[in-house]
């Protein structure tokens, strides 16, 4: 099946994508490795659409055409969708149980962690991604948090999540090692929540 | 930020490889590995691992991690059992002089990323720094078992008990865990994880460290992860609890007692000498004025470092 790209309104990808998608790497591998401190992605994308930089620069990074990707309502749009398979060639799919990579931008109208992939006892590397763009980085309700990356524990205060979400994550830390992981995204800063941290209120 | 980046890929156009040899496709699968096995600490995570321009068992798992994980302005470091100055780590760290162009350092404390072969540097590691270990043999269980689809449900559904038979098989035989690298660790209360042939001595060190440590495994396909401040702990019973190799000698060197020796033979009358492995360790200390029992015999040293002695420092 051919069908001819139109890539009218297409954002830029990165401007140096060997460098940039390294240095965006570092940060995205920093943030899994000291959990809880945001990290700054300094490589610089376009915004696009309702995507924030950052969101953005993490799929120019991570994703590719071994990679299904689902996109929530609010990003599901045609520039995006066009954005993502010019510049990452990502196969898109329509139930979430199947994605690898899951992009949220609206986190109250999200699924139920639950619905994403945990992957299995013997597979628990399979498990869905899910990258959450949240409105600001802080200033939401305190949660400790506890696990590897973390001396003692550190709390984190991200905005914008559903009154469900800390809730699902104690069940979806109780699957470990199965279990999704969680990447936080806000404008340029992403913070990691790996499915080994647990998250209490 | 733009200067060596330019350099970097201006480079890239004089030399027919991308920078840092493998290609774009694959640094992206192995990243998104890496972080998986970040995210469940000693999860031995499948990988697509490339053929490298060197043989399998030459440290190609670290070497394709380490190209994945390296930038225009990192500096890199590389050891053979503590040493900057032996084969594997002299090519390897000329190898990507050569397709990264990147920076290179014996110097624990200026290097951004240390491959390694079996050892943990003595100088502690700090944030930042990223610790990438070469292994040979990823799967701890398979001395006992070696049916891969067994290892994985054992793996799967913590079934750990045989690794605790082995430890006391040691007991029943010799007396004690006789086991002196490769000593089975737990990672984060979940998966057994081999530490990779360090000596049991490095085992410590992996516990807590605010470094990142990456494990690849070239021939076995293989990347697990111990991320900073987790909870490592090496087997133990508690009434034969793990301890460390100690030495009745000091290093003849620099006269160090806290580090990791090397037992080298001197002569065909049997005369014998202890070094520090760590060989960046051992120079640093000298430097600082540090001198073992010897005194630094010079014809020792002559012996033992003849390169130190002919060109000062590194030159290649």
């Amino acid at each position: 099946m051919i069908s001819v790209l139109d890539t009218a309104g297409l954002e830029p990808g990165f401007a140096n994508p060997v460098f940039d998608s390294q240095d965006t790497f570092r940060r995205v591998l920093d943030a899994y490795a000291y959990v809880g401190r945001p990290q700054t992605l300094v490589s610089a994308t376009a915004a696009v659409g309702p995507l924030d930089p950052a969101t953005a620069a993490v799929c120019l990074t991570l994703a590719d055409c071994e990679t299904p990707v689902w996109l929530d309502s609010r990003s599901n749009l045609p520039s995006v969708r066009k954005y993502l398979g010019f510049h990452c060639g990502v196969p898109f799919v329509d139930s979430v149980e199947r994605s690898t990579f899951a992009i949220v931008a609206n986190p109250m109208t999200m699924p139920r962690l639950a619905e994403f992939n945990p992957g299995t006892e013997l597979e628990p590397q399979v498990s869905t991604t899910i990258v959450v763009q949240v409105p600001s980085l802080n200033g939401g309700p305190p949660v400790r948090w506890r696990g590897p990356g973390i001396q003692r524990e550190v709390s984190v205060d991200v905005d914008g999540l559903a009154s469900w979400f800390w809730e699902d994550w104690e069940l979806n830390h109780e699957l470990y090692p199965s279990g999704v992981d969680v990447l936080f995204t806000s404008g340029n800063a992403i913070i990691a929540l790996p499915r080994s941290i647990s998250g209490e209120i | 930020m733009t200067g060596p980046h330019d350099n970097a890929a201006g480079r890239s156009f004089r030399q027919p490889y991308n920078f840092a040899y493998l290609d774009e496709q694959s640094k992206r699968m192995i990243r998104r590995c890496i972080l998986k096995s970040m995210a469940v600490p000693g999860l031995q995570v499948p990988f697509g691992s490339r053929e490298m321009p060197l043989a399998y068992g030459w440290g190609t798992g670290g070497i394709q991690v380490t190209a994945s994980v390296i930038g225009p302005n990192d500096t890199l470091k590389v050891i053979d059992q503590g040493a900057d100055d032996a084969t594997n780590a002299v090519s390897i760290r000329r190898f990507f002089k050569r397709v990264a162009g990147i920076a290179t350092t014996e110097i624990t404390e200026a290097a951004t990323i240390i491959q390694t072969r079996h050892r943990v540097p003595e100088t502690p590691l700090k944030e930042g720094q990223i610790i990438v270990y070469q292994v040979p043999s990823p799967e701890p269980l398979r001395r006992l078992e070696p049916r891969d689809s067994e290892t994985r449900k054992m793996h799967a559904y913590a079934e750990y008990g045989l690794m605790s038979v082995e430890l006391y098989e040691d007991i029943a035989r010799f007396g004690h865990i006789a086991t002196t690298n490769s000593y089975p660790v737990m990672t984060n209360g979940r998966y057994l994880m081999s530490p990779s042939p360090i000596p049991k001595f490095d085992n410590p060190k992996i516990a807590n460290n605010p470094a990142i440590q990456l494990f690849g495994a070239g021939r076995e396909k293989r990347i697990y992860a111990v991320p900073p401040y987790t909870q490592v702990q090496s087997l133990d019973f508690e009434d034969h609890p793990f301890r460390v190799q100690r030495w009745r000698q000091c290093c003849s060197l620099c006269g160090a007692t806290d580090s990791y020796l090397d037992e080298i033979v001197m002569s065909d009358k049997g005369r014998r000498m202890f070094v520090c492995s760590d060989t960046d360790y051992c120079t640093t200390r000298r430097n600082h004025g540090h001198l073992g029992p010897d005194r630094g015999d010079p014809a020792d040293i002559e012996l033992l470092l003849p390169s130190k002695i002919a060109t000062g420092s590194e030159s290649r």
